[in-house]
């Protein structure tokens, strides 16, 4: 491994890294704006320059590869000289408009005047360059060419990775400006990535521009429910909202990307339509109870019906969208508590959903069907259900995360399952299922829980619990805790990481893991690899 | 002195293949196909202290030798014809009278570094130029001497020409591959150097057409014969490109290490209307000026140039008179090189443009005294840092401009308005036409 020098610090560096990756390990920051470790080098920023020793000019330390003995500063006379010529070059044709920009806060621009610059303007004011403002580019993203630094990560995002280009820069010199084709818009389903690589103010989200100020945002990190790939994202939130999706660097799931359906998932979770109380039949509508009550209410259904008709007059439906732990802890409560063995798993997609592509995208719609699946859960099973409640053996359905009228019709849901006696459903959002069921119980959404999914590759991701579940609703492993307590007085575990390690004892593809030990980057399931 | 490079003055029609034969023309592509191994030809150039007329003054030899020898991917040999260095107009004239001669230079280049292709990237604006090679390069090929089996010997090139669209930048050996290749012409960070991966990722070698002019006459007389010519480090016939306040502007083909004073005052017939000499800028507009002093001591070579403290660049020479007002000057420079920068690279996109805006007020009265400070920090926070050269290519001009005329900046912020010009902003003396009518 080749040694080199930054700032008088011996720092091993990995062969084939270059200066800005070998500080980082020793945590010296060298600032830079082209440089993305996901895109080519271009070198055209120059803010990285440093003092190699024995180079007669700065180097750029993202086109410089360490070598054995290189000799860096990074804090040198000149280093300092060039990056504050870097940042007052930059800030010359800059409109500084930060006080209405949304980047202020997390702009690169910002952060290294302050921390490189910090001196004031020899360049007046009436004589910048005037370019293009709040310029709709498509698919969500809007342009300031003003406050553009032109380091072309844009367009390298979309020459590399997407490959459909749709960016590119026009003009010479300081007319120099980003921006589409005639005739043509940014028109693919990774748009947003742009928006969060733009290391200023020129990129930005149309749906959050003017919303949130950042500094006021709390980042949580997390698993985009949006498809089995899970990529790792952070949550932003301030006060109970979320304002948006960011990928989280996960070299193992998504890289540095998240496509834009995942970006814009959250909205989804945050409806009118979402559930704060637990809801009980009263004629032809739904009214709320309390938790204690409605749980009394169902337990007691359920015992009748186990002892009038045997364990087997009870069933559950366990959507892929639920957890690792909350599937878990229903089979459990079928299995073990009740001796129930008529469980199945949906798995679905809504028709006309994106396809699998080559880069981030699948065509399931479901972050957790290979847990589903490692928890040894039949992969359907609905028809199963369907003949035992035309057989009259299956009396009550428990149905966790999972649409079944949506997804079938209401026409053939009633004919498969109406003549079933009682129907609870546990669920975000009071979805069409919910408005056929006898009870219906609110459980929390995924930002509001802790727990895991496991992704299509098998990799077990942890989730975080950003803020609590809306009114009483309740993270769905309480729920069921809590029903488990109404049936047989017993407890059962209710923190995701007890009902994890209960699954690592239970089930072969977890053993050895622990919700804790999981990591920012997920752990794969036991046994995946010879 | 004999004329090598401009030998169309003496021979009528050379740039027909009949003529050019006839006056001895490939006759040293014969001599390196069939005489000489291809590193004989490398270290034949090499001993000749042959360097690039383009402006960077590389020796030519030591470039080609950087190429892989035995290289698993195809070598190329790129002729930069997209003369664009303002004051500089001898490659054009090249291209016009003597296209065989840098065809016979392309293929000795290419049989010396192992190519079997070659790229002329001429200028946007070269079209009667582009007519006369494309012309010759016909009748090279009915003759046999380009194609899959040059005269006979196996070895085949092939020669494409490629018109740019009219960019500056395109004539910096990178930007150049860049837009040969189909892309916006940004020049690259090095390394790799083009020698390495070069156009399509492939070693390639990009020479001046002067220089490559040069090789033929190498290869026939030799490198003693070429030392002999001017100082041995710098040595070889050059063309001189002269122009502004001369009574006789124009190409001339003259050895190494001509004075310049010679140059302006015997060759350029002195400064025009009899005037005095202001100064001269000695390699095209991206290199420092001379003050008249230090002009009429310099030597033109290379090196004599460059320990003068300014550099030769492509030898095209500036000369301005008393009467020039040296802010202006600055700012039609600076004009140039902000219109022309890429734009790829911070330091250079935006200090062109603040360098010009500078020198604007200033030569319109609206400067400050600390303007001028301003102007020399800018400068120097280009130099240096950019991808490519152009931000020097304006830092050199302004780092010496100001200072070597200093009380000119100051008069321009003190009176409030040009020296040079009249309270309306008119020319204060017809000095130009005045002289012409004198003539």
């Amino acid at each position: 491994m080749p040694k080199v020098t930054i700032d008088g610090r011996e720092i091993d560096a990995p062969e084939g890294v270059n200066l800005i990756q070998a500080a980082e390990r020793a945590g010296i920051e060298i600032p830079h704006y082209c440089y993305h470790p996901g895109l080519s080098i271009v070198g055209n920023c120059r803010m990285c320059l440093v003092e190699v020793e024995k180079a007669p000019k700065l180097q750029i330390a993202c086109n410089t590869r360490v070598a054995d003995g290189m000799v860096v500063h990074t804090k040198s006379e000149r280093t300092i000289r060039a990056q504050k010529a870097v940042l007052e070059f930059l800030l010359i044709n800059h409109p500084i408009d930060c006080p209405v920009c949304d980047q202020a806060g997390e702009c690169k621009l910002q952060d290294y005047y302050m921390d490189y610059d910090a001196q004031a303007s020899r360049f007046p004011l009436g004589k910048k360059n005037k370019k293009g403002k709040a310029i709709d580019v498509g698919s969500g993203v809007m342009l300031d060419q003003e406050r553009c630094v032109l380091c072309a990560r844009c367009t390298r995002f979309f020459d590399e990775i997407t490959h459909t280009s749709e960016l590119a820069i026009f003009q010479r010199g300081d007319h120099c400006e980003v921006d589409t084709y005639p005739g043509h818009k940014v028109d693919n389903k990774y748009a947003g990535n742009v928006v969060d690589i733009c290391p200023v103010g020129a990129l930005t989200e149309k749906d959050f521009r003017f919303r949130m100020r950042v500094w006021y945002l709390h980042r949580t990190p997390s698993v985009c429910a949006g498809c089995e790939r899970g990529c790792s994202i952070d949550v932003y939130h301030h006060r109970g909202r979320i304002y948006r999706y960011k990928p989280r660097h996960n070299p193992a799931v998504n890289g540095y990307w998240m496509c834009d359906e995942g970006r814009h998932g959250f909205p989804a979770l945050q409806n009118e339509t979402r559930l704060t109380a637990p809801l009980v039949q009263d004629k032809d509508r739904l009214v709320p109870e309390g938790w204690a009550p409605a749980l009394r209410r169902l337990a007691s259904r359920i015992l009748e019906s186990g002892n009038a008709h045997g364990a087997n007059s009870i069933g559950a439906v366990i959507g892929a969208q639920s957890t690792n732990e909350e599937a878990f802890a229903l089979k459990h409560l079928m299995l073990d508590t009740l001796g129930s063995e008529r469980v199945a798993t949906v798995s679905w997609s809504p028709a006309g959903a994106s396809g699998d592509d080559e880069l981030l995208l699948r065509a399931n719609k479901n972050p957790n069907t290979r847990g589903l699946a490692a928890l040894g859960l039949p992969a359907h099973g609905l028809d199963a259900l369907a003949d035992a409640v035309a057989a009259g053996e299956l009396k009550i359905l428990i149905v966790m995360r999972a649409d079944l009228v949506r997804m079938l019709g209401e026409e053939e849901f009633v004919r498969r399952f109406g003549a079933l006696d009682y129907m609870v459903v546990l669920d975000t959002d009071a979805n069409e299922t919910c408005q056929m069921a006898n009870q219906v119980l609110p459980i929390a959404a995924y930002p509001e829980i802790e727990g895991s999914f496991t992704n299509f590759q098998g990799r077990v991701q942890r989730l975080h619990q950003a803020f609590p579940p809306p009114g009483q609703a309740l993270p769905a492993i309480e729920a069921l805790a809590r029903l488990g307590h109404a049936l047989d007085g017993g407890a059962r575990p209710s923190a995701a990481k007890d009902v994890f390690a209960q699954m690592a004892d239970a089930e072969a593809g977890f053993r050895g893991l622990t919700l804790e030990a999981l990591g920012p980057d997920g752990a794969e399931l036991t046994g995946l690899r010879p | 002195m004999e004329r090598i490079l401009t030998r169309w003055l003496d021979i009528p029609d050379l740039r027909r293949l009949d003529v050019y034969e006839a006056h001895g023309g490939y006759k040293a592509l014969r001599k390196a196909l069939f005489d000489m191994k291809p590193e004989e030809i490398i270290n034949e150039v090499k001993a000749s202290n042959l360097r690039g007329r383009g402006g960077a003054a590389f020796p030519t030899g030591v470039k080609w030798s950087f190429i892989p020898k035995d290289s698993k991917k195809p070598v190329y040999v790129c002729c930069n014809a997209d003369e664009s260095e303002p004051g500089t107009f001898a490659n054009r004239y090249q291209l016009e009278n003597d296209p065989h001669g840098i065809i016979e230079g392309i293929l000795i280049t290419c049989r010396a570094v192992g190519a079997h292709t070659c790229y002329v990237y001429l200028r946007g604006e070269f079209n009667l130029q582009k007519r006369r090679l494309d012309e010759a390069i016909a009748e090279a090929r009915a003759k046999g001497y380009v194609g899959p089996d040059v005269m006979g010997s196996g070895f085949g090139v092939e020669i494409y020409t490629h018109r740019g669209a009219g960019a500056y930048i395109c004539g910096e050996e990178t930007g150049l591959l860049e837009s040969l290749e189909g892309k916006r012409a940004y020049p690259r960070n090095r390394p790799p150097f083009p020698a390495i991966q070069g156009a399509f990722g492939c070693p390639t070698v990009v020479n001046n057409v002067e220089t490559l002019t040069n090789v033929p006459h190498i290869i026939t007389r030799g490198a003693d014969w070429y030392k002999s010519i001017g100082p041995e480090k710098s040595p070889g016939p050059k063309l001189f490109c002269l122009s502004g306040h001369v009574n006789k502007p124009g190409l001339y083909e003259l050895p190494m290490g001509y004075p310049l004073k010679d140059l302006i005052y015997e060759v350029g017939g002195g400064i025009l209307g009899g005037k005095k000499l202001k100064g001269v800028i000695p390699g095209g507009s991206s290199f420092p000026v001379f003050t008249a002093e230090e002009a009429v001591k310099v030597a033109m070579d290379f090196d004599s140039v460059r320990a003068a403290g300014s550099l030769m660049g492509t030898a095209g020479v500036m000369v301005m008179n008393e009467d020039t007002c040296m802010v202006d000057a600055l700012k039609t420079i600076a004009h140039f090189y902000h219109h022309e920068s890429c734009g790829q690279c911070t330091p250079c996109r935006e200090g062109c443009g603040w360098i010009e805006k500078l020198l604007t007020d200033l030569e319109a009265g609206r400067g400050r005294m600390e303007d001028l400070e301003i102007l020399i920090d800018a400068a120097t926070n280009m130099e240096g840092n950019t991808v490519c050269v152009l931000a020097d290519s304006l830092s050199m001009p302004v780092k010496s401009f100001v200072p070597k005329y200093r009380d000119e900046f100051e008069a321009h912020v003190r009176l409030g308005r040009c020296p040079f010009r009249d309270v309306h902003g008119e020319p204060a003396e017809k000095s130009h036409a005045a002289a012409a009518a004198a003539r």
